[in-house]
């Protein structure tokens, strides 16, 4: 009883959140939205009995993608209201793909769950005591092994496309070189001069 | 009041159609538009996730997971280029991005 309210408030406040994201006029306002959406969608994960893949959706979406949002759009000095224009001229086929695009889901949905009948009631997708975040480690680093490795490799080429997309060199910009700084020679910093008495260097 | 499989099947049907529904009315905004995507892939994670738990079988997790993994690295990518087209063009309008021809 007590899951099936969480259930109806989370689902709820998830698609009302997600119509914000796309409606809102402040797209920072956008980007809040789509943390509440990602704050709810983990809650769904929790009653699903996925509690690591919650909290990883709460620590990878709330705290860097969301933030990575929230920073562009701050950064970024764009005139969002003229961007906004034309929300209402593409909003009929907009609509109309939508509803057809949501009676066809429905569709497949019913209708594999009348072809298969009902599916096992909800449980732990792990066996007995093993928890939800060991239970997934053990699939994860042996079935799943390679996915894993490439997972890692998508994200290191990610993060060296990023790097490599955002940075730039701007001319006249005085930078410490320790390559030339710890490359110096004595002999091109210090010279021997032989000096005469009473007549200083001259 | 027991919620079955289909309870977050509709949900996620709803979150995905919200999302491909917000790529089309908010066709200039391409930070909206990334947005969007973010919502579709979450639709995505919550199918899996319903799938592996009511189906008793953890692939279905691992699979979440490497699908938040792609959007994570998507999103910097994403956000990256916006930011370089930003500096070169000092615009984002969906309708300026067609020096490429394509």
């Amino acid at each position: 009883m007590l899951a099936a309210i969480a259930f109806y408030v989370l689902a709820a406040v998830a698609i009302a959140s997600a119509f914000g994201v796309i409606a809102a006029r402040n797209p920072v306002h956008s980007v809040l939205f789509l943390i509440l959406t990602f704050l709810n969608g983990a809650g769904l994960f929790v009653l699903l009995g996925a509690e690591f893949l919650a909290m990883l959706l709460i620590v990878v979406y709330v705290g860097a993608v969301a933030v990575l949002f929230l920073f562009v759009v701050m950064m970024l000095d764009v005139d969002f209201a003229e961007l906004k224009q034309g929300f209402l001229s593409y909003l009929p086929i907009g609509a109309i793909v939508a509803v057809l695009l949501f009676g066809e889901l429905l569709l497949v949905a019913s209708a594999a769950m009348s072809a298969r009948g009902a599916p096992i009631a909800l449980a732990p997708a792990q066996p007995g005591e093993v928890t939800n975040a060991e239970a997934l480690g053990r699939v994860l680093y042996t079935d799943y092994l390679l996915a894993f490795q490439m997972a890692g490799l998508v994200l290191f080429v990610a993060m060296v496309g990023a790097i490599v997309l955002t940075l730039r060199h701007r001319p006249g910009v005085k930078k410490q070189d320790i390559a030339a700084q710890v490359g110096r020679k004595r002999s091109e910093a210090v010279e021997l001069k032989d000096v005469r008495p009473g007549q200083g260097l001259g | 009041m027991e919620i079955t499989l289909a309870h977050y099947l509709f949900v996620a049907a709803a979150l995905f159609t919200i999302g491909v529904f917000g790529i089309f009315v908010n066709r200039k905004n391409v930070i909206i538009i990334l947005m969007s995507i973010e919502l579709v892939l979450l639709s995505v994670n919550i199918n899996l996730v319903a799938f592996s738990a009511f189906l008793q079988n953890l692939d279905g997790q691992v699979f979440a997971m490497m699908v938040l993994t792609v959007a994570a690295a998507e999103a910097a990518v994403g956000l990256a280029i916006l930011v370089t087209y930003f500096r070169n063009r000092g615009g984002i309008a969906v309708e300026d991005i067609n020096q490429m021809r394509g």
